[in-house]
């Protein structure tokens, strides 16, 4: 336990070290997540349109 | 044999300009590059956070390397990426060449964010300051904002050609900056330390620090790659929405 809580503590570098990789997970993930959410958002309105068009036709 | 070359860089480039073919063959890319970017960069992080030893001169603040220098790296290769699809756009008028640089914008700008990010987190530690005025820095933070003004004149011009063809000449023209960053430690006394990997000379670090680092570099150049198809792959959906192709796509996702 000791041990781990040394190396997460680095000698007094650990805030410096933790920090900056935390800051770039978020980023790189941001980078990730925000196309798959697009992606999404693209195919919902696809399906809109398509019942538009199915609802325009049937009249 | 230099016919057969040119021929089929020449294919290449034609199949490369249709949104179909690069949607098909990206999409068969995707799952390949998702599991050697999670891999490498995996290795790398607990390698340089866990088993790399200490720098005897700058201790543990020396792990954030694993980031900095791929995210570096990256963002000045997102520039010289768009500065190229730069030339095709306005040279040869390709659709996907200015889908490309529309793309590899805010990636490039989130790369160069963490590489500056990260490096004034290390710069702390090690220098004492989180920001020095020294050419390596101010040339990377003048890099963040061409990349911010290149996203902004595209979402600013409504017409997409003309949005296209400011964001082109904006990335060849600010591609200048680009040799300045890498020359940046050499002409001028800056604080920064010189580049750690050299590819015309040995490296002076050791192998247990760079062998994480270089696999660090190539997972990052993998997930760069990752992340630029996925937007790319939306970007031809949204544009090509009304092809049947797109259409019959879109029908097997709802």
């Amino acid at each position: 336990m000791n041990e781990f809580i040394n190396w997460l503590y680095m000698d007094g570098h650990g805030p410096y070290v933790w920090s900056a990789y935390g800051i770039s997970a978020v980023v790189v993930l941001f980078n990730v997540v925000s196309p798959l959410l697009k992606r999404k958002e693209l195919v919902n309105q696809f399906d809109r349109q398509l019942r538009r068009e199915k609802t325009q036709s049937s009249l | 044999m230099m016919l057969k070359i040119w021929n089929w860089l020449k294919n290449f480039y034609h199949k490369m300009g249709s949104p179909k073919w690069f949607y098909d063959i990206s999409g068969r890319w995707l799952p390949w590059l998702t599991a050697v970017s999670v891999l490498l960069i995996g290795v790398a992080v607990v390698w340089g956070l866990v088993f790399a030893p200490e720098d005897f001169r700058q201790g543990n603040s020396y792990r954030i390397i694993f980031i900095h220098v791929p995210a570096a790296f990256l963002a000045q290769f997102g520039y010289i990426l768009m500065a190229v699809a730069g030339i095709v756009s306005l040279v040869w008028k390709m659709k996907m060449a200015d889908v490309a640089l529309k793309c590899t914008a805010p990636i490039g700008a989130s790369f160069c964010f963490i590489a500056l990010v990260t490096g004034a987190i290390w710069g702390k530690p090690t220098w004492g300051a989180w920001w020095v005025w020294d050419a390596r820095l101010t040339s990377m933070l003048i890099l963040l904002f061409l990349y911010l003004g290149v996203i902004a004149l595209q979402s600013a011009i409504e017409n997409r050609i003309t949005a296209a063809k400011a964001g082109a000449i904006l990335s060849i023209v600010g591609v200048i900056n680009i040799p300045i960053i890498k020359y940046s430690v050499e002409w001028w006394n800056t604080l920064h330390q010189p580049a750690t990997l050299k590819i015309t000379e040995k490296s002076t670090m050791a192998p247990e620090m760079l062998i994480p680092l270089l696999l660090s570099v190539f997972g990052f150049y993998c997930l760069f790659t990752l992340m630029l198809l996925m937007r790319m792959r939306n970007d031809i959906l949204e544009n090509e929405r009304r092809t049947r192709w797109v259409r019959n796509i879109l029908m097997e996702q709802t």
